[in-house]
């Protein structure tokens, strides 16, 4: 984002200042926050019976006639280029159709980055593709084979010769943190904020707390691996793949190979796992050109080495925070400043401080991003960016300042709760952290934690309560579009491009659209998952729902119009106005006289149609620049420490939410356990190993990097207020990764209650607490 | 992968026979062999699939148990002898892998597995001597928090990651080994070699050779256990662990057998700690002691140097714990 | 030569690099056992061989010559679901659904080993009968990794089915 930009943001934000709340989309609150019949409702998951029974068809499923398979080869050096490529035994072993290297791969231009500017520009990488010699990471694609099998097509690449010539890659991130840039924004907020003079009011501080903490870097690691089918049909494309953005995919494809957005087909029903990591990368590319070549369809699915040389993670970091309070413990300075990677050729500037604008209240901050340029698989977004570990340093920072003050960490958080938004002095749209955290506490069993580290025992361990809070901002996102077909039997279908990751996608706008046609949910079938449908917005921001329900009201709106014209004079509603009017059993009702309604059966009838079917946009998401809108949690952990052999045992784990409505309590409880869990292996045991010598990520396994095991996981509580947003459609905000949020922190803060140690650097291993 | 032969041996003498020059080798469950042809670091032109010759659990003339090397890791925790007898035995090779993974694997490929090092693993980017004679040793001045404390060299400091050797080194099993010059018996803390300036010779078993059954001895400990201490708490390789049996009368040690995994290139039995022991009190000051002067010779590296005092504190813990109710 | 897959015997491949993995889901379009790692650290290519839980990407096809495998479509149908595939929805036990055949051929197996009283890591007793408890259960399933985090309705929709079946 540009200064620009950040300067185009601001000034509309200040606009909106001055625009009366009800003038903006979402100042009269969704009427359907009062009158819910399926939303809110446990319904088990629709599309569970294929899941269970592995019917459900991913990417790297589809069966094709003549597929042929591809394997990639990726670079081991870091910095540098070819010098010498020899492919002669690879194109002469058995089954190989196609050896693809810079030399043969066709023209193409780069992706754009992921921005607001356009809604093609979802690249996580701008290199060019397999297009030059020149090679700027290790692990970068070098070359592409095709062949008959898999095993042929992975045995051929290991038989390419490659010599490089080397340069000094950039790959200590200690050394080039004095090269650091500043950039003017992070996403669309300013980078640096300064308010008051912090460094002043933390000296004169009566208590304080400053604090370097390290965070390692992360991979997605979806189980699912990265996958795609291709195949060319004709002139156009049609390409079944594992993304998170299935519309805007399409259109970048089809600029990147100069075709039509009509001829460019992307399929994603299913994808096994995203958090970030299943957007537009090279593997789409070089399958797509690969089966351009070979005039076949291509399946490429990667390696899981392979998702890990080239698939960014999340950004290590060195954040400072340092907090000063007064003597009754209200803040007078909080700085948040730090480190991470973005190298040039990257869109993800890891928003590790976005969080902490709207936390807390302090009469002085300062807030700055440095990012570090290094030669590496550019990092992209992972689970709740930004705040994932941007939480773990503020909310330890915040129990460390509790302890130094001697007062309880939850009371030290009420002290310093905002009545506004700290930085922009925007009301919230809706915000209820005390409640959480008072409702969590209770169910917890807080007052049961004794302030005193290192006091409670069972046998070789010790036992410690934490809590911290956890924050996700909320989003709408613009361009999402729906279509409703309407039938003269009573059913329905919404279609859109939406993505379905395992959030339950499909469910809960089943829900929601039964509730806005007044249908049952039996009557309604959601089609998703195709560009060829109505584009949806990606998948990601935990923006998905709202985003997908704002274009439902819209379609909605304009539905009740059509009917209402189709109804004509001749009806008991005729007269009515769409604002008179809602959409209730099976039919069209007014809201004054509920007694003059008509069936959508009869409407139709009369006016001799089978079916109407209305498109529509979602309003522009100006609610968001108009208020504070961010969800927020408080996460509640007990653990034990062996004072044997230092091994974290996860014994309770409870998140406590503040998300607005909760659309549906079975789906919405695992997507809040699932970012929880997520959470624990941050904590505790994950951590992609980048060798600095080399520039290699060395454990690129499942065997190696550690995501929780079932024996890693407890028994996980999780509760939410449930306070409508009156400000978002369905009163709801997302709940995708808030999860993960403060649950570093809850678990390094009971750590230091269990132990008396303060682990500042991630992940918590058994060698830190010896 | 490269294209490979593959064949069923019936009998011990086919085996051999098949398995006789060239670049073959033997397949039992796959499970380590199959990655690592995946992974390009083994490339054989030929597999000889043994996983059809001896599986049986049978209990030996001196009262002790013969496993064929083809029974399954499974198989073998799951052996009420095992279980009563053995204890350590059966509950290292639970704590080892997944039930899957136990399903599958033998007791042969067990002991021929090879290590997890990182830079091993790693063909494309990374030097390693065990791998490639001679071309260097990158974990040395990398990630080695997994690597060897004790017995490494400075061409090598990857550790065995079996956690089922770990007990049979405790137990004094002996490996039964046939090939084309005859038959013999190799001790198991004979059998995986330190890896001194040919780290890639890893084991006593000779070209020709193949793993029959392991001979356990008769039971000498009144209680034994085995404890892994792992950075996840299932499914994940050892840090550090301990294969402990003791024989404790009225407060004197009588007998004693030791051995830890995570720590060594090869499974490492505990000799001057046992002979410091043996005979002595059952305290956790006599355990620490001993094993302090057992980890004296130890090398660490600043990313595995936590596991000396690891080793000690759950040795000793592991010793208290067996000796508790014995007293 | 042949492999019982499913009750029907499908021909072992010629290529001994094939694994059954492969031969499943290539070959035979049988989608359903899925590739997380293909090198045996996740579980979710687990199907059952000969009754018992083994990993589809480790094992070569070659070697399951005269062998019957089962498959998460062979396990239950949608007619006929198997009573963990119920409960897995029931209890919300997946949520993007890429582990879950997995998990199911897996708990499916597990069951059946505590039942023959076979014991785990964390049982206290090697030679007591082993008792269902919820430690158990996660212990046991450790082999099969996921990351969406259902690891709660997973647990729960196994508890659920082996209190059933001891009923």
């Amino acid at each position: 984002m540009s200064r620009m930009q950040n300067a185009v943001v601001e000034s509309v934000k200040t606009v909106l200042g001055w625009v009366p709340a009800q003038w903006l989309p979402g100042g009269t609150p969704d009427p359907l926050i009062l009158r819910r019949a399926a939303i809110g409702r446990q319904a088990s998951r629709l599309d569970g019976p294929e899941k269970v029974r592995g019917q459900a068809r991913f990417a790297a499923e589809v069966a094709m006639d003549r597929l042929c398979y591809a394997s990639l080869v990726h670079s081991t050096v870091t910095l540098g280029r070819i010098t010498r490529l020899d492919t002669a035994n690879a194109e002469a072993a058995p089954g190989v159709i196609l050896v693809m290297t810079h030399r043969n791969m066709p023209r193409i231009g780069t992706l754009a980055l992921i921005g607001l500017t356009d809604l093609s520009a979802v690249g996580n990488s701008s290199l060019p593709i397999m297009q030059e010699p020149a090679v700027r990471y290790n692990g970068q694609v070098v070359a592409a084979v095709v062949a008959e099998t898999q095993e042929e097509a992975d045995h051929a690449a290991s038989l390419i010769e490659i010599d490089y010539a080397v340069d000094t890659a950039k790959t200590r991130f200690d050394d080039a943190k004095d090269k650091a840039r500043t950039p003017a924004s992070i996403l669309i907020e300013k980078n640096h904020v300064s308010v008051g003079n912090a460094e002043r009011e933390l000296g004169r501080a009566p208590h304080r707390v400053d604090n370097i903490y390290r965070t390692p870097g992360h991979n997605h690691n979806a189980i699912e691996l990265h996958g795609v089918t291709v195949a060319w049909q004709g002139g156009s494309l049609v390409v079944h793949d594992a993304t998170q953005m299935i519309a805007p995919s399409a259109n970048a494809l089809a600029k990147l190979f100069g075709l039509k957005k009509e001829q460019v087909r992307v399929l994603s029903p299913f994808v096994g796992g995203g958090f970030g990591g299943k957007g537009l990368w090279d593997h789409q590319v070089v399958a797509v050109a690969a089966a351009r070549l070979v005039d076949r369809p291509v399946r490429l699915m990667l390696s899981r080495d392979s998702v890990y040389r080239m698939i960014g993670g999340r950004s290590p970091t060195e954040q400072r925070v340092a907090i000063g309070a007064d003597a009754d413990g209200q803040f007078t300075a909080l700085v948040h400043t730090g480190y991470s990677i973005m190298p040039p050729y990257g869109a993800c500037p890891e928003q590790y401080t976005l969080g902490t604008r709207a936390l807390y209240r302090s009469k002085s901050f300062e807030i700055v991003q440095r990012h570090v340029d290094l030669d590496v698989v550019p990092n992209t977004f992972m689970r709740a960016p930004g705040e994932a570990i941007g939480t773990f340093a503020v909310e330890c920072a915040i129990d460390e300042l509790a302890h130094a003050i001697g007062i309880d960490p939850i009371e030290l958080r009420r002290r310093n709760e905002p009545d506004r938004h700290p930085i922009s002095d925007a009301p919230f749209s809706q915000r209820a952290l005390t409640q959480a955290y008072a409702d969590g506490a209770k169910r917890f069993g807080w007052e049961r934690r004794l302030a005193e580290p290192g006091a409670r025992h069972d046998g070789e361990w010790r036992i410690g309560m934490g809590c911290a809070s956890g924050s996700f901002p909320y989003a709408r996102m613009p361009g999402a579009n729906v279509r409703i077909t309407l039938r003269r039997d009573g059913s329905a279908t919404v279609s859109c491009s939406a993505q379905e990751m395992g959030m339950g996608t499909a469910t809960v706008q089943v829900q929601h659209a039964a509730d806005r046609l007044g249908l049952p949910v039996e009557a309604i079938t959601f089609e998703m998952g195709d560009s060829a449908l109505p584009a949806g917005p990606m998948a990601g921001g935990s923006s998905q729902t709202v985003s997908v329900a704002g274009a439902i009201m819209a379609a909605t709106e304009k539905l009740t119009g059509e009917l209402l014209r189709l109804a004509g004079n001749d009806s008991p509603i005729a007269g009515l106005r769409a604002g008179d009017v809602r959409l209730v059993d099976g039919g069209i009702a007014g809201i004054n006289d509920p007694s003059r309604r008509e069936s959508y059966r009869s409407i139709l009838a009369r006016a001799a149609r089978d079916e109407v079917t209305v498109s529509a946009a979602g309003s522009a998401p100006l609610e968001m620049l108009k208020f504070a809108m961010h969800s927020s949690s408080a996460i509640f952990c007990e653990l034990r420490v062996s004072k044997v052999t230092g091994e974290v045992r996860v014994d309770r784990l409870l998140g406590s939410f503040d998300c607005g409505t909760i659309l549906n309590p079975k789906t919405a409880a695992s997507q809040f356990k699932g970012g929880m869990i997520m959470g624990l292996g941050l904590a505790l045991t994950e951590e992609t190993l980048f060798d600095e010598r080399s520039g290699r990520i060395m454990n690129a396994t499942l065997a190696d990097y550690h995501i929780p095991s079932h024996l890693d996981v407890p028994e996980i509580d999780v509760m939410w207020t449930g306070i409508a947003d009156p400000r978002s459609p369905l009163g709801a905000r997302g709940i995708g990764e808030i999860g993960i949020t403060g649950v570093a922190a809850a678990v390094a803060n009971a750590v230091f209650n269990a132990t008396g140690k303060r682990i500042r650097d991630l992940p918590v291993t058994l060698d830190k607490l010896l | 992968m490269n294209p490979v032969s593959y064949q069923r041996a019936s009998s011990i003498d086919q085996a051999i026979q098949m398995a006789a020059g060239g670049r073959g080798r033997l397949l039992g469950g796959g499970t380590n062999l199959v990655d690592l042809m995946r992974k390009g670091v083994e490339r054989p032109s030929s597999l000889v699939d043994v996983t059809t010759l001896s599986d049986a659990i049978e209990e030996t003339s001196e009262g002790g148990l013969l496993i064929g090397a083809a029974a399954r890791n499974s198989a073998v925790a799951a052996h009420l002898q095992i279980r009563s007898r053995y204890p350590m035995l059966a509950r290292s090779i639970l704590a080892g892998a997944s039930a899957q993974i136990r399903n599958m694997a033998t007791v042969g490929g067990n002991l021929m597995q090879r290590t997890r090092c990182l830079y091993f693993q790693d063909v494309a980017g990374a030097r390693c001597n065990r791998r490639a004679p001679g071309s260097g040793c990158d974990a040395a001045g990398g990630f080695n928090r997994y690597h060897a404390i004790i017995g490494a060299s400075p061409a090598c400091i990857a550790t065995h990651p079996s956690d089922m050797c770990v007990a049979l080194a405790a137990l004094d099993a002996r490996i039964q080994v046939a090939g084309t010059r005859g038959a013999r018996t190799i001790p198991i803390v004979d059998f995986h070699r330190l890896p001194g300036e040919r780290p890639d010779l890893e084991t006593e078993i000779e070209p020709g050779e193949l793993i029959v059954a392991v001979e356990i001895p008769p039971p000498r400990f009144a209680r034994s256990t085995y404890r892994k201490v792992r950075d996840r708490a299932s499914y994940a390789f050892a840090l550090v662990s301990v294969a402990a049996g003791l024989t404790v009368r009225a407060g004197r040690i009588e007998e004693i057998g030791i051995a830890f995994g995570g720590v060594a290139p090869k499974p490492w039995r505990a000799f001057k700690a046992e002979t410091a022991l043996r005979g002595g009190p059952a305290t956790s000051q006599a355990f620490e002691a001993a094993l302090a002067d057992e980890l004296a010779d130890a090398t660490p590296l600043p990313g595995n140097a936590f596991k000396i005092e690891l080793a000690q504190r759950t040795l000793s813990a592991v010793l208290t714990e067996l000796s508790g109710s014995d007293r | 030569m042949a492999i019982r897959i499913n009750g029907t015997d499908v021909a072992v491949p010629d290529d001994a690099r094939v694994s059954l993995l492969d031969l499943l889901r290539e070959r035979l379009h049988l989608t359903g056992s899925k590739v997380g790692c293909n090198q045996g650290a996740c579980g979710a290519c687990t199907i059952l061989v000969d009754g018992e839980r083994a990993l589809s990407c480790l094992t070569l096809a070659v070697q399951m010559d005269g062998r019957s495998v089962t498959t998460i479509e062979g396990l239950g149908s949608a007619e006929d679901p198997h009573a963990l595939q119920t409960a897995f929805i029931e209890h919300d036990g997946f949520q993007c659904g890429y582990c879950t055949p997995g998990q199911i051929c897996a708990a499916a197996a597990m069951l059946r080993e505590i039942e023959a009283g076979v014991p785990s890591y964390v049982t206290p007793d090697l030679t007591a009968p082993v008792l269902v408890s919820r430690e158990e259960v996660r212990e046991r399933m450790s082999g099969n990794l996921c990351r969406c985090g259902a690891h709660n309705g997973i647990v729960d929709a196994i508890l659920q089915v082996a209190a059933e079946r001891a009923a």
